[in-house]
C-alpha cells in the first residue's frame, strides 16, 4: 500500500455511521464502516459529500484521525458555529446514518513507520487530528523514533484526545507537550502560551537533528509556526504543511 | 442514483450565482493559503523567471525586465480543488503570450517550476491564447508571498493548484510529466468545471 499514491478512479462510497464519541463540546469523532476501504497511509485525509433532498451537494476535506492499523475509519470534527458542513456532521449524525466519503486523499502530508528520522508535529486546534493517525501508527507499528508533538489549544474545554494523549505520551519515543493559552492562570501542569519562537526553541527538536516537521492548523497558525521553524535553521524541504484555513481566512 | 443525507439542507450562501460556481464548489469572501510547506522568502528584485527544456535555450527574465513589458489587469474567478471558489478577483501581470512570444519551440507541455521545489504541469496549449499569466500584484497592491508574491503564475480555468505559487519558471516539454501533487493522485489536467479533482475523474 505506502507509496502508491496513484490508484484507480476514487469513487464515492457509502459510509455507514456505527460509532460517535463526544470529544469536547464542539467537537466529535465519528466512526465510519465502509464496504471497500483501499487502507490509508498516517496523515491523508478524505472529502465527504452530503446531499439535501432537492439534490443539493456539499463538500468538505476531513482528515483521518484513526491510524492504518486500526479497524475503522474515524474522523474528528469541529463544529464552526456558522458553517454548513461541521455543524451537521458534529450535531446532526446519528447512528447508522450514511454519508458519501471518498478517498483517501494526499501523499505529501503523510509519515510512515518505516521513515527513521526523528518527526516533530506541530498542531493548532483540530489539526491534530490527522496527527493522532500518526502517533497511533507509530504505537501499532512499534516504531522506536522519536516523535513528539506539540499542541496548542484554547484551554482545557477544547483540548481533543487528552485521555489518549495521555496515555501514549511516554510511550516508546513518542512526546506529547500541550500547551494552553486561553485558560486563567490556576491548576494547569502543562505548558502555557502560544506556540511562538521562544516556545519551539524551548520544546521543538533542534534542527541539527533534521527532523521531518509536520505542521497543522488553522492557516495563521501554520504561516507563523511554518516561518519560525525555517527562521530556527529547520530545512524548509524538511517542513510539510497541511492548512484546514477553510474559509473566512482572509 | 442519488443518496440523500438524512436530514441535511445546506446552507446555501445565496449571494453567490451557481452559474460561476464549478460542481462541488463553495464561495467564501476569504483568500484561504494552501501549500505543501512553509513560505518561501523571494525578494522581487532577486526572483528571475526563466524559460528552458525542449527546443530553446533558456530565456530568462529578470523582475526589471519582467515590469518592463507591458502589463494587464485581469478580474477573473477562482476555483480551488479543496472546494472553496473566489469570485471577481483582480490581478496584475504580464501575459505568457508575450513572454513565450519570444520562445522557439514546438514543445506541447510545459513544467512550471517555483522556489522551494514546487511543479505543476500543463499542456501549452492553456499557457497561450490569452488563458494565463505571471501576475505580482492582487486587488492592486503587490502580491503577499503567501498567496505566491512576488510573482505567481495564474490560469484561472484549472484549479488553483496548477496557478505555481512563487514561480521561477517553466520548463518546456514534448512529453507531459506530472508534476508535484499530479504524483500524489490529483489529475493530471485540472478543470473545474469537470471536477476533475484526483487521477481518474
Ligand atoms: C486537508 C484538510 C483537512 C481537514 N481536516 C479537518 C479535520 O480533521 N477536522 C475538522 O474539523 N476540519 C478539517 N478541515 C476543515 C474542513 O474541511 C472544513 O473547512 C470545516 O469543517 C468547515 O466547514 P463548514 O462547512 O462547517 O464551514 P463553512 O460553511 O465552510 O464555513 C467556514 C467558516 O466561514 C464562514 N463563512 C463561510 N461562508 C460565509 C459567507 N458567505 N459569509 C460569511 N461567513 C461565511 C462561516 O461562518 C464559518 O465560520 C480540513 C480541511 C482540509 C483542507
Amino acid at each position: 500500500m505506502a507509496g502508491t499514491a496513484l490508484r484507480g478512479r476514487l469513487t464515492w462510497q457509502q459510509a455507514t455511521v456505527t460509532g460517535l464519541v463526544a470529544e469536547t463540546s464542539n467537537t466529535r469523532s465519528i466512526v465510519f464502516d465502509l464496504p471497500d476501504w483501499p487502507g490509508h497511509r498516517a496523515g491523508q485525509h478524505v472529502d465527504v459529500r452530503l446531499t439535501a433532498e432537492d439534490g443539493y451537494q456539499a463538500e468538505r476535506s476531513y482528515s483521518i484521525a484513526s491510524a492504518p492499523e486500526d479497524p475503522h475509519v474515524v474522523l474528528t470534527v469541529e463544529r464552526l458555529d456558522d458553517g454548513e458542513v461541521s455543524p451537521y456532521l458534529v450535531d446532526e449524525l446519528r447512528i447508522g446514518d450514511e454519508v458519501e466519503l471518498r478517498g483517501p486523499v494526499g501523499g505529501h502530508f503523510v509519515w510512515e513507520s518505516t521513515c527513521d528520522s526523528p518527526v516533530l508535529l506541530v498542531a493548532g486546534g483540530s489539526g491534530v487530528v490527522p496527527f493522532r493517525s500518526m502517533l497511533r501508527h507509530h504505537a501499532a507499528a512499534g516504531s522506536t523514533v522519536p516523535m513528539r508533538l506539540l499542541y496548542s489549544a484554547r484551554s482545557r474545554e477544547t483540548l481533543i484526545y487528552a485521555d489518549e494523549f495521555t496515555r501514549l505520551g511516554g510511550r516508546g519515543g513518542i512526546d506529547i507537550r500541550v500547551t494552553l493559552t486561553r485558560e486563567n492562570p490556576g491548576t494547569w501542569p502543562g505548558e502555557r502560551g502560544r506556540i511562538d519562537r521562544d516556545f519551539l526553541t524551548r520544546t521543538g527538536l533542534p534542527p541539527a537533528e533534521e527532523p521531518l516537521v509536520y505542521v497543522c492548523g488553522p492557516t495563521a497558525f501554520v504561516e507563523t509556526v511554518a516561518n519560525t521553524l525555517v527562521d530556527l535553521g529547520h530545512g524548509p524541504g524538511r517542513i510539510r504543511t497541511e492548512r484546514f484555513g477553510g474559509t473566512g481566512t482572509p | 442514483m442519488m443518496a440523500f443525507t438524512r436530514n441535511f439542507h445546506g446552507k446555501r450562501r445565496a449571494e453567490a450565482d451557481p452559474a460561476r460556481v464549478p460542481p462541488g464548489q463553495y464561495v467564501t469572501p476569504g483568500f484561504p493559503v494552501l501549500s505543501a510547506g512553509p513560505t518561501p522568502k523571494v525578494v522581487a528584485g532577486d526572483w528571475t523567471f526563466t524559460v528552458r527544456g525542449a527546443a530553446t535555450s533558456p530565456v530568462t527574465w529578470t523582475w526589471e525586465a519582467m515590469r518592463a513589458l507591458p502589463a494587464e489587469s485581469i478580474t477573473v474567478d477562482i476555483h480551488c480543488v479543496t472546494k472553496w471558489s473566489k469570485l471577481d478577483t483582480s490581478w496584475t501581470g504580464v501575459s505568457l503570450d508575450i513572454l513565450l512570444d519570444s520562445v522557439e519551440t514546438r514543445a506541447g507541455y510545459a513544467v512550471a517550476f517555483s522556489e522551494g521545489g514546487y511543479t505543476t504541469n500543463l499542456p501549452m496549449a492553456d499557457l497561450t491564447g490569452g488563458k494565463a499569466w505571471l501576475v505580482h500584484e492582487f486587488g492592486g497592491a503587490p502580491l503577499e508571498p503567501e498567496h505566491g508574491g512576488p510573482v505567481r503564475l495564474l490560469v484561472p480555468h484549472l484549479y488553483f493548484w496548477k496557478s505555481a505559487k512563487w514561480v521561477r519558471g517553466l520548463e518546456l516539454r514534448e512529453q507531459n510529466e506530472p508534476g508535484f501533487w499530479e504524483r500524489y493522485g490529483y489529475h493530471d489536467y485540472g478543470d473545474p468545471w469537470r471536477e476533475q479533482r484526483y487521477a481518474g475523474d
